[in-house]
């Protein structure tokens, strides 16, 4: 019965709507009085049916809730006869909850997009040797699973047989088709465009990133941040002293009009509601563009921020360093460049496949040890020579003699922004390079509408030499820029500004550089949903886009405002009516509902204004 | 042995439900309180509960005794 009576809230709505126009027409067309009171009575008891239900099974769990005082305060109008106010009261309490399910469900729109992509079926191999369909639970790791076009990959895997283009876009946000083959890594919510492939699932449902994500988006949007706390500590108690002062009213001043109107203003609704409201949206626009935000504390902080360091050059620039210049010294030359072409071949520095590309093809040398030097180079062993790769710090270490020429080259290459990576061998100068990269094309206008959007400080700090540093830095309009530093020297400096007072926030690749995302007051990882970028960061941005950086910014702006609106909507409503009851005469039951109902839809309506946030002057 | 438990109700749309199940399934046998996390956007409630004390069909009980559906629940190994 109970349940019934729940279920079919919204029909009871309904009926005490129209139970009151009803009452309204006889009453001002026909003059019935009977069938008005009759109509009010009915309208009042029916709708107030539910809302007691809520209210006991609440007490049954020790909760004074808004449905109690709304119980009261109508049983109450009722006994003094007030039916007008009963009835009206139940019918926007009910149609109040109607209408804000209904707008709270649009707020969540956008993350439910993300999570409605989470794959739900899958064909697995059988012992009969057959592929059929399961639910995604009954995947297990290990298992063998048939993918075919059109269909979403249900969990992480490897390619065992077949191949086909995959559409990552809910991974990586990057829309063009990937090309896997055997061998190659699969991600469960991503989507064959074409070809059959078989995989074997690697990692399953919430451990797969795709399901890590959810989880994450699903957490920060119900995360609190200390405000809130607070509102939800203070509501927790606001209801129970309401109910109380309600009382006391009533003792001393026998007034029972004036008792059960301050039960109904006494509803919290709208403070309750407003920030995590704000918050939703937030979080679900940030989604819908490929933004990951991890939660209101970090809006918060993030809408503050002063400062804003890059962890490398490879985040401003293409990062598809080429070989610009190539001096070379001394005599035995081939040998020298095949000896440094055999190094780089073994060698996983980003700067390594520049200087391969750049050589003639040889045959590889055997390197028989090698010894990498932090923020140095490497030193190898060729053929019984001692061959040492890297900048200019390692060949003062290695004690090489840099002949005037040398330093002449050394210094105008660097001036011109290049990487220097030198070759020695058995401790003379063998070849210098000189390596350069492009900055990202659009990139210094975004971080033009970074400092408009208040970022006072853009610094860059990288391995990289200050030459490189300071190009990248003067071409983009960088405030500072850092070069030589090692991972420890950038969490260092970080620290620095920090203790000056300023909110840092540190963007970096996730890869090598998480003790100073972790340190930052906002890490933002760029361009991977990697698993360690999830974990350590506060932000991750889907792919390496940077206009998502400054959209990401200016959205928490505005989420951070859109909180302080609704709480100062919330509390002023709130003071309107507490001051009203007791010092003005048009203040009622019905008004103070229809205002308190309507206060709530208005904060919701506001935090609804986030979901379509787009930055000025984007896209 | 204990286990993790996401339990996914109906939209849940009033804050105050957030106190109430909270409330009620703190005061279950073999649920672990502190783990009890009530999702309001996303109306899903995560906890921790002992399979030996408690089955995951007592918890959902309790939690529709309040007026809330149960849509889906899903029990994992920690």
């Amino acid at each position: 019965m109970q349940g019934y009576i729940l279920r079919s809230k919204n029909k009871i709505t309904l009926i005490s709507g129209v139970l009151i126009v009803i009452a309204f027409i006889s009453h001002f067309i026909f003059g019935n009085a009977a069938i008005f009171n009759r109509s009010l009575i009915g309208a009042s008891i029916i709708g107030v049916a539910p809302i007691a239900i809520q209210s006991y099974q609440a007490l049954k769990v020790k909760v004074v809730s808004i449905d109690l005082l709304v119980t009261i305060a109508v049983i109450g109008a009722l006994i003094i006869r007030n039916y007008e106010e009963s009835a009206i009261v139940t019918f926007l309490f009910l149609f109040g909850a109607w209408l804000e399910a209904r707008t709270l469900n649009s707020t969540r729109s956008a993350i439910r997009e993300l999570t409605d992509m989470a794959p739900e079926v899958a064909e697995k191999f059988n012992e009969e040797g057959k592929f059929v369909e399961v639910d995604i639970d009954e995947v297990d790791v290990g298992d063998t699973l048939l993918v075919k076009t059109g269909a979403k990959v249900p969990v992480d895997g490897v390619v065992l047989v077949g191949e086909g283009h995959i559409n990552e876009a809910s991974i990586t946000g990057e829309a063009v088709p990937v090309s896997k083959k055997e061998g190659s890594e699969v991600f469960a919510g991503t989507i064959v465009e074409n070809g059959t492939i078989q995989i074997q699932a690697k990692r399953v449902g919430e451990d797969t990133t795709f399901g890590r994500i959810i989880e994450l988006v699903e957490e920060a949007q119900d995360s609190k941040s200390e405000a809130e706390r607070f509102i939800d500590r203070f509501s927790k108690w606001y209801t129970p002293v309401v109910l109380v002062l309600a009382i006391v009213v009533y003792l001393f001043s026998r007034n029972s009009e004036l008792a059960i109107t301050i039960l109904v203003l006494g509803c919290p609704g709208a403070l309750v509601i407003g920030v995590p409201v704000s918050n939703v949206s937030g979080i679900g626009n940030g989604a819908r563009n490929g933004i990951l935000l991890k939660g209101s504390e970090v809006i918060n902080d993030f809408s503050r921020v002063d400062t804003m360091i890059f962890d490398k050059t490879g985040t401003l620039t293409i990062g598809n360093p080429e070989v610009s210049a190539t001096k070379i010294y001394g005599e035995k030359t081939e040998e020298a460049l095949r000896f440094l072409a055999s190094v780089e071949n073994e060698s996983d520095h980003p700067l390594a496949k520049a200087i391969l590309s750049a050589l003639p093809e040889v045959q590889f040398s055997k390197i028989n040890h090698t010894d990498v030097v932090k923020g140095g180079g490497i030193i190898a062993e060729v053929e019984g020579h001692r061959v040492a790769v890297g900048n200019v710090a390692l060949m003062e270490q290695e004690n090489v003699s840099l002949n005037k020429e040398a330093i002449q080259s050394v210094k105008e290459l660097e001036e011109n922004g290049n990487s220097l990576v030198l070759t020695s061998i058995d401790g003379e100068l063998k070849i210098v390079m000189g390596i350069r990269d492009q900055v990202h094309p659009g990139v210094k206008e975004e971080l033009k509408k970074l400092k408009k959007l208040g970022v006072k400080n853009l610094i860059i700090l990288s391995g990289d030499n200050q030459g490189t540093v300071d190009v990248v830095a003067r071409e983009l309009g960088l405030t500072e820029a850092h070069g030589h530093m090692l991972p420890e020297d950038k969490s260092a400096y970080l620290e620095e500004r920090q203790n000056k007072g300023e909110v840092v926030a540190f963007i970096g690749d996730g890869v090598n550089d998480s003790p100073s995302l972790a340190k930052a007051d906002i890490g933002i990882a760029m361009g991977s949903g990697t698993d360690v970028a999830i974990e350590t960061s506060d932000v991750v941005l889907m792919n390496s886009d940077f206009k998502n950086l400054t959209h990401a910014l200016g959205l928490t702006k505005a989420t951070a405002r859109n909180m302080v609106q609704n709480i100062i909507i919330a509390i002023g409503v709130v003071a309107v009516l507490i001051i009203s009851v007791f010092f003005s005469d048009w203040m009622n039951m019905s008004i103070g509902m229809l205002v308190h109902e309507g206060s709530i839809l208005v904060v919701i309506l506001n935090g609804m204004r986030l979901l379509n946030y787009q930055l000025k002057n984007n896209k | 042995m204990m286990k993790k438990a996401t339990v996914q109700l109906e939209p849940l749309s009033c804050p105050s439900c957030l106190q109430k199940i909270e409330n009620a399934t703190k005061s279950l046998k073999g649920v672990d309180s502190d783990s009890i996390k009530v999702l309001f956007n996303a109306s899903k409630v995560k906890l921790t509960f002992d399979e030996q004390v408690i089955s995951i069909e007592e918890i959902e009980k309790a939690i529709q005794s309040l007026g809330y559906e149960v849509e889906k629940s899903s029990v994992r190994a920690m």
